[in-house]
């Protein structure tokens, strides 16, 4: 089988049959329609982007394409015969599988286990045979060359190993197509790029993928075709060669947009400063010294263990340093406090929404004003109409797509959950916003807006700290201050190139080498 | 003990490409370690047993320990498969008591028994009843949890309520009593010497080794567990395998009844009323863990055991009765924290 297998997937071109074909799909939940007579055509050994905002349709194509759910009208083939039933779960995973965003991996079981749930080598009286198992999976990985020991738990992998085990489990059921939802949102550069030459190795021993991300620069990296979802529709497919990026933008949204970039205003020397944070070490050791003026966008780059984070976390009072201080207007914060952070005028977009950010059953007006009580409040009780003046300005000032301010969290797309959590770092009017990779996993329209904001609130006086490895977040700072295994190594003034910045994020100097 | 939690805790420095014969031995080595967990607690409560009272090593007193805790370690190996899954069944206490309360009463003979029971069906359908009824009762809440995906500890703690209501119902708040040998026969027998009932906790014990960690099934418990979604994708019929766990949980909460009935001769209305606590401690200190996925039916086995050494030990020791709940509780928490040294994380 393996042997037919290979003889049609010498290339891209050759074989006419697409591995998928999903046509005039049309799919309703309720009463919102998810669907709309869309199609998606993917030919074999080619990397396929999908793309498009939030809400685009792009995981109900998805959940249709791995037979989770049944298209209302059209049809799915694959390899020009239809679709298995949907009862058919091994008819499907033998055609396609789907690394989603949320682990499909059970924590509390060994990898071993994982590859071959439900599906256990058994011996005599149908038991299970252990040693069995973990030797074919560890026949598994080693063909696709993952390094992992199979007989640890499942909840000691990385994000990245994780991806590489659901992949190799997806290859071992026989599927050549694999869906990959939005796999880089939680990796960092180097991680990135180590799943983009797995991605490639795959690619040359015939495996096809529909890659789907927010980043668009990932697709013009990595893919070959790029088709464009927009509320509901297919809108366009074409060769990423052929399709600009600004055409790329224009085609996702319907209209042109521009990414913000700082109306380079030089401060003027008179400026206070009104953040200076001295000689600090987290206690991972990443060391940071830095003074930011008032109305200032001072920019942290740096990769996964840069120790931008960290650094992030120990100013506002998230961890407690292990050396140096901060002060904000003149005050010193004290050291691992957040109430006193607060109390001093800071707000803070943490990185990870979900779990520091949010607490998704209340509502939007509920999260918006957790950290300030007082505003809301009257003689110690808090007045719901009084919140809900100030969540209703905030859903006007960001554009949050929401009924109103008593819709709970958990009913926003991303986009929109990651403006709530910006809402409530500037519901306290803070003299100093920092935010910690604030677009991660929000789609390009949420984006625009969310950097928007933070021109307007320079704007204010507010001394503004963009903790990132996003391109686009960079480009709107004054300067940005590159780390690299917890130092800072470069400071680049406004104007910067992006091979300058990822080089020097990746601790690698262009000039001197 | 130290000795062997470093072995335990070095393999992931080991270098993963080492020799094919090796690593298989070693995870075995490693798995029983985590599984013995409580041994090292176990003998020296022995120990401590031994020097209070000599008599704590008696075979008399061994058999005596195992009979006092057979029926609740069929209960403590029933919530083990319910919590592996990640839900939990409070009413296996009422389960416990009601199922033999059902037989006697629609067996016994009123006339011998001032107007209690029906005397409705021959003595020989005693089993088949209790079983019968604990099925019922675990297919009623696989109804309200599985089918109508309610919270699984409001819906077990109504049925608790329920289910205790019920036999209080039919015994009039009184105790069943004149049981035919039908009933009694598991409870008091002896085989090879040894208390049937013991064999038959052994039997199952170690029969749900086997099943929980050797076949399909039982390891489809481990991975609705973790995480449901991931089971449901990897082709396990997640709503069948929860209905089946819940009506064999119950099945077994209805035999260790019968062990109970069996033993004392008599269903009081209030058999089993207040166990559950007893079952979710011995559960928790033998390492299944509250939030599903985790845990061994061996674990399970030295946590009850622990825990009714424990109460002999200060039995022997002459504790008066009086302070008997309060050392129960004292010994709960005590092993919980013995756990956690010997075992390295804590229990959640």
């Amino acid at each position: 089988m393996s042997a037919t297998r290979q003889a049609t997937t010498d290339g891209p071109v050759g074989d006419d049959r697409p591995v998928v074909e999903a046509v005039n799909i049309t799919k309703r939940f309720g009463s919102t329609l998810a669907l709309s007579e869309a199609g998606i055509v993917v030919r074999r050994g080619e990397t396929h982007a999908l793309v498009g905002r939030n809400g685009a349709g792009k995981s109900t194509l998805v959940s249709i394409l791995t037979g989770l759910h049944a298209a209302d009208e059209g049809c799915v083939a694959f390899d020009g015969r239809p679709a298995p039933p949907l009862g058919d779960r091994d008819g499907w995973r033998r055609q396609v599988a789907c690394v989603y965003q949320k682990s499909t991996i059970i924590p509390t079981l060994t990898v071993a286990e994982n590859l071959f749930l439900n599906r256990h080598a058994r011996g005599p009286g149908r038991l299970i045979r252990w040693s069995t198992l973990r030797r074919q999976a560890q026949e598994l990985l080693a063909e696709w060359s993952v390094d992992v020991d199979v007989r640890q738990p499942a909840s000691t992998l990385t994000v990245e190993q994780r991806q590489f085990v659901e992949i190799a489990r997806a290859l071992s059921f026989g599927a050549r197509f694999i869906i990959l939802d939005e796999p880089t949102a939680q990796l960092d550069g180097a991680g990135i790029q180590r799943l983009f030459t797995r991605i490639r190795d795959l690619r040359a021993q015939g495996v096809t993928f529909l890659f789907i991300s927010h980043h668009l620069q990932e697709i013009y990296e990595i893919c070959d075709q790029v088709t464009v979802f927009r509320d509901a529709r297919h809108i366009v497919t074409a060769p990423v060669a052929e399709l600009s990026r600004p055409a790329l933008v224009a085609a996702m949204t319907g209209e042109d947009v521009s990414m913000p970039e700082a109306v380079h205003r030089p401060l003027s020397a008179d400026v206070p400063v009104l953040l200076s944070v001295r000689d600090l070490v987290t206690a991972s050791g990443a060391e940071l010294s830095l003074e930011a003026r008032a109305g200032e966008v001072v920019g942290i780059a740096g990769g996964g263990g840069s120790g931008k984070v960290e650094v992030a976390e120990a100013i506002v009072g998230l961890a407690r340093p292990a050396g140096g201080t901060v002060t904000l207007d003149g005050r010193q914060l004290r050291a691992g406090s957040v109430p006193d952070a607060l109390a001093a005028g800071v707000g803070l977009v943490p990185q990870d929404r979900h779990r520091e950010g949010l607490v998704p059953l209340l509502s939007i007006a509920e999260n918006v004003t957790m950290t300030v009580p007082h505003r809301v409040g009257r003689r110690g009780l808090i007045s719901p109409a009084r919140r809900d003046a100030l969540a209703r300005q905030t859903i006007a000032d960001l554009a949050i797509k929401a009924a109103g301010p008593e819709v709970p969290v958990s009913d926003l797309s991303g986009g929109n959950q990651q403006k709530v959590v910006m809402g409530r770092a500037l519901a306290s009017d803070p003299k100093l916003l920092v935010l910690i990779t604030p677009t991660a996993g929000v789609d390009v329209r949420s984006k625009q807006t969310l950097l928007g904001v933070v021109d307007e609130v320079r704007g204010r006086g507010t001394a503004v700290l963009v903790v990132s490895d996003e391109l686009d977040d960079l480009r709107i700072c004054d300067r940005v201050l590159v780390m690299f295994q917890g130092r800072v190594v470069r400071e680049m003034a406004h104007g910067w190139s992006d091979n300058d910045l990822v080089a020097a994020m990746e601790g690698v100097d262009l000039h001197h080498v | 003990m130290s000795e062997t939690l470093s072995t335990a805790a070095s393999p992931p420095t080991a270098p993963p490409p080492s020799p094919p014969a090796s690593p298989p031995s070693r995870t075995l080595a490693i798995a029983r370690l985590r599984d013995l967990a409580l041994v090292p607690a176990i003998i020296a409560v022995a120990i401590v047993g031994f020097i209070v009272n000599p008599v704590f090593l008696s075979s008399d007193n061994i058999i005596n320990v195992l009979q006092s805790m057979s029926e609740i370690a069929i209960v403590v190996l029933a919530q083990t498969i319910v919590l592996i899954t990640g839900k939990m069944d409070l009413s296996l206490e009422s389960t416990f008591g009601l199922a033999p309360g059902i037989a006697a009463w629609l067996i016994i003979d009123p006339a011998l028994t001032r107007g209690l029971g029906l005397d409705f069906l021959p003595s020989a359908w005693a089993v088949p009843v209790v079983l019968a009824v604990g099925a019922l009762v675990g297919a009623f809440n696989g109804l309200l949890i599985v089918r109508f995906g309610l919270n699984g500890f409001i819906v077990t703690l109504g049925m608790l309520i329920v289910l205790r209501g019920l036999l209080t119902g039919i015994s009039g708040g009184q105790t069943f009593f004149a049981l035919p040998e039908s009933m009694t026969y598991l409870g008091s027998a002896s085989w090879f010497g040894v208390p049937a009932s013991i064999w038959l906790s052994l039997l199952l014990f170690g029969g749900g080794i086997v099943v929980l960690g050797f076949t399909r099934a039982g390891r489809a418990l481990y991975a609705i567990g973790g995480n449901v979604d991931a089971a449901r994708a990897a082709g396990i019929r997640t709503d069948r395998v929860l209905w089946i766990a819940l009506i064999v949980a119950s099945m077994l909460a209805a035999l260790a009844g019968l062990l109970m009935s069996g033993r004392l001769a008599a269903v009081p209305a209030a058999q089993g009323s207040g166990a559950i606590f007893q079952v979710f401690a011995a559960a928790v200190i033998g390492g299944v863990s509250l939030n599903g996925g985790k845990g061994t039916v061996f674990g399970a086995f030295t946590g009850v055991l622990l825990l009714f050494m424990i109460i002999n030990v200060l039995t022997l020791a002459g504790v008066p009765a009086q302070w008997t709940n309060f050392l129960n509780g004292t010994v709960i928490l005590v092993a919980l924290v013995v756990s956690r040294i010997t075992g390295g994380k804590a229990q959640t």
